[in-house]
């Protein structure tokens, strides 16, 4: 012992604790790093790292024609690709100001809905996982495995499609689409329902999410959250409703409202969602009719000089395309506002005041897939 | 308390069903009619040569980049038994980039390319997954019996079928009268 002298009042001195949570960690859902500054139990502050799945593709997107940058697109919310090629299309489609015939619209809706059900499905599991519930996620990727066979009897591919194209769709359905579907339906609901019975009102359950990471909805509208998260907090913004694209219109549904703006509604307007996708493709296989699924157009997209706005409803939230042509076979610019990464905003308003213990299941509760939040 | 006893009964009713996972290696779950594997060009056995004439569409039109391909005169062609002018000479995927998009079998319009049901192709080698023409001849005819293939544009690309349109449009060219065979002659290569 040389001599240091320390009094007390230094010895004694609190400070708040940094904690590191991830990028390794099973909770994060992929690489994502949270710094938190603890105060004991208490959770002070968070500060998100990013980046650590960056791949550029906004950047790439630029060297690519038109009809690659859907592969691109797939791969950025990895659990919901369809919806994500969906809205590409849709922004080069209103660029080139061509419309999809309506059974391509018809069949791009039902392969979107079936996949938000097949990432909420996801959802509902992994997050009862992260709340230390290890049932639930086997009954959720049962379901969401026969949605993926049907992918794959479709798209011929289970997660990375490219199938829906610039002016439609690739190619049309096979011939026992509806019925098939319509079988899958009965089965992904009675899954759903099974979850649902499962988790939703167990006491456990409830004890862990009532009241944790409770987001008020101005506070929320000032982050710029989006999708279940938001509604969870007591509004109904739904861009299906909202601003209609494709055959939204002609479908009738609700937009489940949460209450609270806690982490069981934002769980549980998932679930209803669930519900409302399921009708939707229903009502779609009823509508549909026979016809073509591709637009008339040159085989290479070449949209005229211009940019355009487009955005549409992920399972995520409010998904953005900025679309810069420059009148030639490349885009000039792309710009994506991700639902996940601008739901993360809102990670520090919700975990300030909780406990560490909570810190998991706050995060889980946003359901961010980190490929769209890195890009 | 209830939703404890809830959720056992949920399990409890699954406890006696068949369970639905499969296990993997010694369990392979069909794969469906659509199934995007990897890439495998195909043969044209009317003149027992492959139906890509090396045109490099599909190579520009690679995402990743990852084909290469080299063409040459053919010499059936001159022999008068197929219609290619030029024929694949070396092709080679790199599989472990190939990203099982399906662009190239949409760009290429002589039937050469489809996706077929490989899908197991792990290797110990970094460069073990590059294939070439031998290889991805050999699937695409694994392939073709395992599907039922047929070429989409059979009158364009199947060698026989090609040639005694030629044949005949010739014929009907050099006969002095009457009926006006103006059918197009169609040309392979480039
Ligand atoms: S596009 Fe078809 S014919 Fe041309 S090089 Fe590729 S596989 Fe061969
Ligand atoms: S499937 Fe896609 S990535 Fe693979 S070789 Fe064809 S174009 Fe390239």
């Amino acid at each position: 012992m040389v001599g240091v002298t320390v009094t007390t009042e230094q010895a004694y001195d609190t400070v708040d604790m940094m904690l590191n949570m991830g990028p390794q960690h099973p909770a994060t859902h992929g690489v994502f790093r949270m710094v938190l500054t603890v105060d004991g139990e208490r959770v002070v502050d968070v500060t998100p790292h990013i980046g650590y799945l960056h791949r550029g593709s906004e950047k790439l997107a630029e060297n690519e024609s038109y009809g690659q940058v859907v592969t691109l697109f797939d791969r950025l919310d990895y659990v919901s690709n369809l919806n994500n090629e969906l809205i590409f299309c849709r922004a080069a489609e209103r660029l080139m100001g061509i419309e999809p015939p309506e059974r391509g619209q018809y069949i791009r809706v039902i392969l979107a809905e079936l996949n938000r059900l097949a990432s909420h499905l996801l959802f509902i599991g992994t997050y009862a996982i992260d709340l230390g519930a290890m049932t639930p996620i086997m009954y959720g990727f049962r379901e969401r495995e026969r949605i993926q066979n049907m992918f794959e009897s479709v798209t011929g591919a289970r997660m990375m499609h490219n199938f829906i194209r610039i002016g439609g769709v690739k190619e049309d359905v096979p011939p026992d689409f509806v019925p098939r579907v319509r079988a899958l339906l009965d089965d992904v609901e009675r899954g759903v329902q099974e979850c649902d019975r499962l988790l939703t009102f167990n006491e456990v359950f409830l004890a862990r999410t009532r009241g944790v990471g409770v987001i008020d909805l101005p506070t929320a509208l000032s982050c710029g959250l989006t999708g279940p998260s938001l509604r969870a907090s007591g509004l109904a913004y739904d861009v299906r409703k909202d601003y209609p694209y494709e055959v939204y219109p002609y479908l009738s549904y609700r937009v489940p409202v949460g209450e609270n703006g806690d982490c069981w509604d934002r769980y549980y307007m998932r679930v209803l969602e669930c519900y409302e996708s399921l009708s939707m493709i229903r009502q779609c296989l009823d509508q549909m009719e026979e016809g073509p699924v591709m637009a008339q157009m040159r085989r290479i997209a070449r949209p005229p000089k211009g940019e355009v706005y487009v955005h549409g409803e992920n399972p995520r939230g409010d998904i953005g395309v900025f679309l810069v042509s420059d009148g030639t076979d490349k885009p000039y610019r792309v710009k994506v506002r991700p639902p996940s990464f601008c739901n993360l905003v809102s990670l520090r308003p919700m975990m300030r005041d909780a406990y560490i213990a909570d810190a998991v299941a706050i995060l889980g509760s946003l359901d961010i897939v980190l490929g769209e939040v890195d890009r | 308390m209830i939703g404890t006893f809830k959720g056992l009964l949920t399990t409890a009713r699954w406890l006696l069903k068949r369970p639905v996972t499969a296990h993997y290696p010694e369990q392979h779950l069909p794969v469906q009619q659509r199934y995007m594997g990897f890439p495998a060009l195909l043969m044209d056995d009317t003149a027992d040569e492959p139906f890509c004439t090396g045109c490099m569409v599909c190579v520009r039109e690679c995402p990743t980049q990852c084909m290469s391909a080299q063409m040459h005169d053919n010499p059936k062609f001159a022999d008068g038994t197929s219609h290619r002018r030029k024929i694949i000479n070396e092709f080679e995927i790199n599989l472990n980039r190939c990203i099982l998009c399906g662009i190239c079998v949409d760009v290429c319009s002589f039937d050469a390319i489809e996706m077929s049901y490989e899908h197991e192709l792990a290797s110990y080698a970094r460069t073990g997954s590059r294939a070439d023409l031998t290889l991805l001849l050999d699937l695409g005819r694994r392939y073709v019996n395992m599907s039922g293939w047929t070429p989409a544009n059979a009158e364009k690309n199947v060698a026989e079928v090609a040639l005694a349109k030629r044949a005949a449009a010739a014929a009907a060219r050099e006969a002095p009268a009457g009926d006006a065979a103006t059918e197009e002659t169609t040309e392979g290569g480039e």
